[in-house]
């Protein structure tokens, strides 16, 4: 098939940055998103011009590290999909795809569709561990945990941190990404002793990063690859009231 | 050059426990004073970086990902060994070491393999302690289940991601050291070389992958965790980002490539859809538990066959050739026999699909005996992943599949400490050869990845901090100058020839090659040819590549260079490897050496030994060194699975 | 600062203090509702007349009605910060934005909906609560002989002129669609979703969504016409 693409060029993190039209013809409908890109940059390259330039990685759906918003939704059109593993049987012959990065202000343009997430990597450093260190543990069947609370607990942590969550939200929030680390610890024994602390740590980083407010419209959950749940959040929240109002700690 | 194992005296059930009391110590307070570079944050490397910062080590911590958390760990399936015997059913550290050794064709050391199963179970306890969230039985302890042949329950596992909880369990064992300040974190960095003061390594040469700057590091010691190099076959499971070059660099600096030839084949992926096609995807093994491979029996009929009109294929015309030439272990046969047989299908020209490089996996009997809710509970996942690649629903058409590189059992030389043949450089995880012999078992990758990085390196890497001087390493040397100027003139060098072809033109042929003569079997005659394709493919690469853009600036076209130009190396010296190897053992089949039944012939009489190569210049064949191997403990038999 | 600021001065703090704000405001549209409701009791205004001279000659009401218009207040003042720090946290915004594809039009139009609710509210105080305390209201006598100010006859002016009960039908349907995310947002907020109770709060919101704002819009349209007759 072929398709018109409209896609977002920009030198580096300082050029204003613009829409560019290009061509693609002879697309197989069982490539995926990213080998029709593919195509796209070969041919750029032939003609001389500059490749488009996108994150991709394990292009099986995991990493996390593909992100494109593609006709106006993180990962494009099908629901709990990465852009990875989008297929262009999802489009028609003729169509015309735009595709933009990921749009947030603490996810900054690096070049072209490339943003740079290090800002979801702080939330993490600010409290998203068990403070253990390797060796000295007890055994692994000490601590009976409830296959419903590990399986919660599973869901929770299955985020991949691509931060579609944020793509997709009108106010650029990161509290899915935040709230589903927060919630997975909280959920665990191992994890309980910190966590209040925590709660209280990753929300300030997230705070601090400039991720916007939550105002609850679900849309994270909606276009999550990894199908998050909202009541991650609701935990967040619970754990972060709940430590404001008991803990010691004043400084926060 | 003579290998030194440094495997320790004594019975093979004391010797880490012998060794980690011989090995010298650090003083906590000295500690604080050494640097460690660590290149890789997968399994392997997170896990070293934390460990070694907890002790109190400065790490530096580098990955070309945008973060730790990306590495291609996360990608991981099926599960992780231990040797915890949770389910009572006769499992023991010596079975998991017997498993592990059998299971590679005796091609690995036996105190490696033992440590590897002795510390199994502390991986397990680590990782449950970090909150990772294995699966559970209903009364709350940890659940296993059996994985590639074993006899008995000893994977654990988190659904079919256990690779990714593992990897962020790391991540945040890291991240909590990124916070102490104790690692500092240097993503979208790519190591380029290694510098060496002294004949040890000193630091690394590293390119900013966002600004292009070239920068140097110092540190008392280097760590490569940086992964395997499946992807010089172009088509593999590997991330795209995968790549040898922290490795390869090293090996031209002097560290030994130990059995670049053992690579492993994995049975069950998706199909190559077409030209495009830019990575394959894994199914889990797991799938062969119920599923039966067939192809038609004539070539007429299979000749373009898809999936849909194969349910029309009759019964008669059908061949189950797994269940057939294999009756006792049929669909369940190991990795590299079930592989090898989809490839002579397909060679017969019965292969299916519209490449006619597919066979199908059916579930129509399964879903038939235990009903389609049952199959979908065990497989749904993995089904709606197959649809949403291939747009056919399994439920009611055959898979197909078809067998893709999946791991490299090779990689660099290593000893019992983890030291390369360069003293101060170590290599753990994927990027070394030394536990999985010639074939690797399911769910032994991430065991040996955690084992290394949490329970062997951070003992065994003060053994020679001991010795070093208490001080920063400077990089004022102009050992570094030096390096950083055959980066800077490499990369310019790419940047000049502006020829026609783009690299992925260029590693798309040399993937070709390889698969084609260095695949799932080899001939010394195909293996010939090969060398001489490579070495044409490598001079043409360095005439009319087409490197688009500057150095200074975010550039995926250079960074693919630098790799193909890697890759373009070392798969040269894994066929000469292959072409030396005259056996056949694990995923190395050379049809040379073949029993009457068509299985794998080994020669342990003259092949019992590791191949690692040395380095000899530019264009230059590379020296063997052989590291005999001693079996004490086992007995080596012939793998048998009829 | 001090930690109780900070709390407050969070993302999270705000959200809190929207939720509560909220909660306490569909609390008020209750009471409000059950009051108003007598305008449609056919004894010529009786009953809401003694209802409104009781309102406002008690002191709790009087002081919750102050607490009433400080929260008012506060809602609408956190909601403006909140918008303006959420603005700045997309500098930049798509060319192609599909929010119809994953949320509701009336989640993300929060801002939109409240500030046609404030407008309302303005011109609703003006139109009655200005008058009643400081305007013109003329007497009438009850059957037991004391004279109270005729408030029916003040709302019953209004509601004869179209052009009032179309403002008045036309916001109650901006304050369904701002209840219809509100109330279930609120509880979300504060941490209340639960597999069990959830689908009850959505369902509860949905009909309180649809109820009071037509128990409203009935008044005005039910007057409007009873005067006409």
């Amino acid at each position: 098939m072929n398709l018109t693409l409209k896609v977002w060029r920009q030198k580096n993190q300082n050029d204003k940055g613009k829409m560019e039209t290009y061509q693609v013809s002879d697309i197989s409908p069982d490539m995926s998103f990213l080998e029709m890109m593919d195509v796209l940059n070969e041919q750029l390259i032939k003609e001389d011009i500059e490749p488009v330039h996108f994150d991709h990685d394990c292009r099986e759906g995991i990493c996390g590290m593909c992100s494109m918003h593609i006709n106006g939704r993180p990962h494009g059109p099908q629901q709990a999909v990465t852009t990875c593993q989008l297929h262009m049987r999802s489009f028609k012959d003729g169509d015309t795809i735009t595709i933009e990065p990921w749009r947030a202000g603490a996810f900054p343009v690096v070049k072209d569709l490339v943003v740079d997430r290090t800002s979801f990597d702080r939330i993490i450093q600010a409290g998203g561990y068990v403070s253990v260190n390797t060796g000295g543990v007890p055994d692994a069947n000490e601590i009976p945990i409830p296959k419903s609370v590990a399986d919660e607990a599973f869901n929770s942590a299955t985020c991949i941190g691509c931060g579609a969550c944020v793509a997709a939200c009108k106010n650029a929030s990161a509290m899915l990404f935040t709230s589903a680390k927060i919630a997975q610890l909280a959920m665990l024994p191992q994890g309980k002793t910190e966590a209040k602390t925590r709660a209280e740590k990753m929300v300030a980083q997230m705070d601090a990063e400039g991720f916007g407010a939550c105002t609850n419209t679900g849309a994270c959950s909606a276009e999550c690859p990894k199908e998050i749940s909202l009541e991650n959040i609701a935990r967040m929240n619970r754990e972060y009231f709940s430590a404001k109002a008991k803990s010691e700690n004043t400084d926060m | 050059m003579k290998l030194e194992s440094k495997i320790p005296e004594g019975p093979l059930a004391e010797k880490w426990t012998r060794h980690k009391f011989n090995v010298k110590l650090v003083n906590p307070a000295n500690k604080r004073k050494f640097e460690v570079i660590v290149v890789g944050t997968g399994l392997a490397g997170a896990s070293a970086a934390a460990t070694l910062a907890e002790l109190g080590y400065n790490v530096k911590a580098f990955c070309f990902q945008d973060s730790p958390r990306r590495a291609h760990s996360i990608a991981a399936q099926g599960g992780i060994n231990a040797a915890k015997n949770y389910q009572n059913d006769g499992d023991s550290i010596y079975r998991l070491f017997y498993d592990t050794i059998k299971g590679g064709d005796y091609r690995s050391r036996e105190g490696n393999v033992y440590r590897l199963s002795e510390v199994s179970v502390n991986i397990i306890d680590q990782c449950v302690a970090q909150g990772v969230p294995f699966a559970r039985e209903y009364g709350g302890l940890l659940d296993n289940r059996s994985f590639g042949g074993a006899q008995v329950s000893r994977t654990f596992y988190a659904r079919g991601q256990t690779g990714q909880q593992l990897l962020l369990g790391a991540y945040q064992a890291l991240s909590r050291q990124v916070s102490t300040g104790k690692v500092k974190l240097y993503p979208r960095t790519e190591m380029l070389d290694l510098v060496l003061i002294d004949g040890e390594a000193k630091g690394i040469i590293t390119r900013d992958l966002i600004t292009g700057k070239i920068e140097k590091h110092a540190a008392n010691a280097v760590v490569l965790a940086s992964g395997g190099y499946g992807n010089v076959f172009y088509l593999s499971t590997n991330a795209m980002g995968s790549n040898a070059t922290a490795a390869w660099r090293a090996h031209k600096k002097g560290a030994f490539f130990a059995n670049p030839c053992f690579t492993q084949i994995h049975p069950t992926c998706i199909p190559v859809s077409g030209d495009h096609q830019s990575k394959l995807t894994l199914m889990s093994e797991s799938l062969r538990n119920d599923g039966r491979v067939w192809v038609p029996k004539s070539e007429e009929k299979a000749k373009g066959l898809s999936a849909k009109e194969a349910v029309d294929i009759p019964e008669e015309e059908r061949d189950y050739y797994l269940e057939r030439k294999y009756p006792s272990f049929g669909n369940l046969v190991p990795r590299d026999v079930a592989s090898r047989n989809a490839k002579y299908v397909c060679d017969e020209g019965r292969g299916v699909g519209k490449t006619g490089l597919a066979v199908f996996l059916d579930f129509a009997d399964a879903i038939k005996r235990d009903g389609k809710e049952t199959i979908e509970a065990k497989y749904g996942n993995l089904f709606d992943m197959y649809k949403q690649i291939t747009g056919d629903n399994p439920y009611e058409v055959p898979m197909m599949i078809y067998p893709a590189v999946h791991y490299t059992m090779g990689g660099l030389w290593v000893d019992y400490n983890l030291q390369t043949s360069i003293p101060g450089l170590y290599a753990t995880g994927e990027s070394n050869f030394s536990d999985h012999g010639a074939n690797r078992l399911g769910a032994s990758a991430l065991m040996q990845g955690l084992a290394d990085g949490y329970f062997v390196l951070p003992y065994t890497i003060g053994d020679y901090l001991a010795t070093q001087p208490m001080q920063k390493v400077s990089d004022d040397h102009p050992a570094f100058d030096e390096a950083i100027n055959d980066v800077k003139g490499k990369i310019d060098k790419l940047l000049s020839i502006k020829g026609k072809k783009t690299v992925d033109e260029f590693h798309r042929e040399l993937g070709k090659i390889m698969w084609d003569y260095c695949g799932m079997s080899r001939n010394a005659e195909g293996l010939k040819k090969a060398k001489g394709l490579i070495k044409e493919l490598r001079a043409e690469f360095w005439e009319n590549v087409k490197v688009f853009g500057t150095n200074d600036e975010l550039n995926q076209s250079l960074e693919k260079a630098n790799r193909v130009a890697d890759f373009l190396e070392l798969g040269e010296l894994m066929v000469d490897d292959a072409l030396h190897r005259e056996e056949s053992c694990g995923g190395h089949f050379r049809e040379e050496y073949q029993t009457e039944e068509g299985e794998a012939l080994r020669n342990d009489e003259d092949f019992a030994y590791v191949a690692a190569w040395e380095y000899q210049g530019e264009n230059q064949d590379e020296k063997l060194n052989k590291e005999e191997l001693e079996f004490e403990n086992v007995k080596l038999t012939q793998r048998s699975y009829k | 600062m001090s930690w109780f600021v900070r709390t407050f001065g969070s993302t999270l703090g705000r959200k809190l203090l929207m939720a509560l704000t909220g909660i306490f405001l569909i609390l008020f549209l209750v009471v409000h509702l059950a009051g108003n409701l007598q305008l449609l009791i056919p004894d010529g205004g009786k009953s809401f007349n003694i209802y409104a001279e009781t309102m406002g000659n008690n002191t709790f009401i009087q002081i919750v009605s102050k607490v009433n218009f400080a929260l008012i207040l506060l809602h609408i003042i956190v909601a403006i910060i909140l918008t303006r720090y959420n603005s700045k946290a997309r500098p930049v915004s798509y060319e192609n934005f599909n929010g119809n594809a994953n949320s509701t039009w009336s989640s993300r139009n929060m801002g939109v909906l409240g500030s046609v609710i404030f407008i309302f509210i303005a011109i609703h105080l003006s139109n009655f609560w200005w008058v009643f305390k400081y305007g013109e209201v003329p007497t009438t006598t009850l059957e037991n002989g004391t004279a109270v100010k005729n408030y029916y006859a003040v709302v019953n002016e209004g509601f004869s002129q179209l052009w009032i009960v179309g403002i008045y039908v036309l916001s109650m349907v901006f304050l369904a669609f701002h209840l219809a995310h509100g109330f279930q947002s609120a509880f979300q907020t504060l941490g209340l979703n639960h597999k069990k109770y959830t689908p009850a709060i959505k369902a509860v919101g949905k009909w309180f969504a649809i109820l009071v704002p037509i128990g409203f819009a009935i008044i005005p349209i039910y007057m409007y016409f009873n005067n006409i007759s």
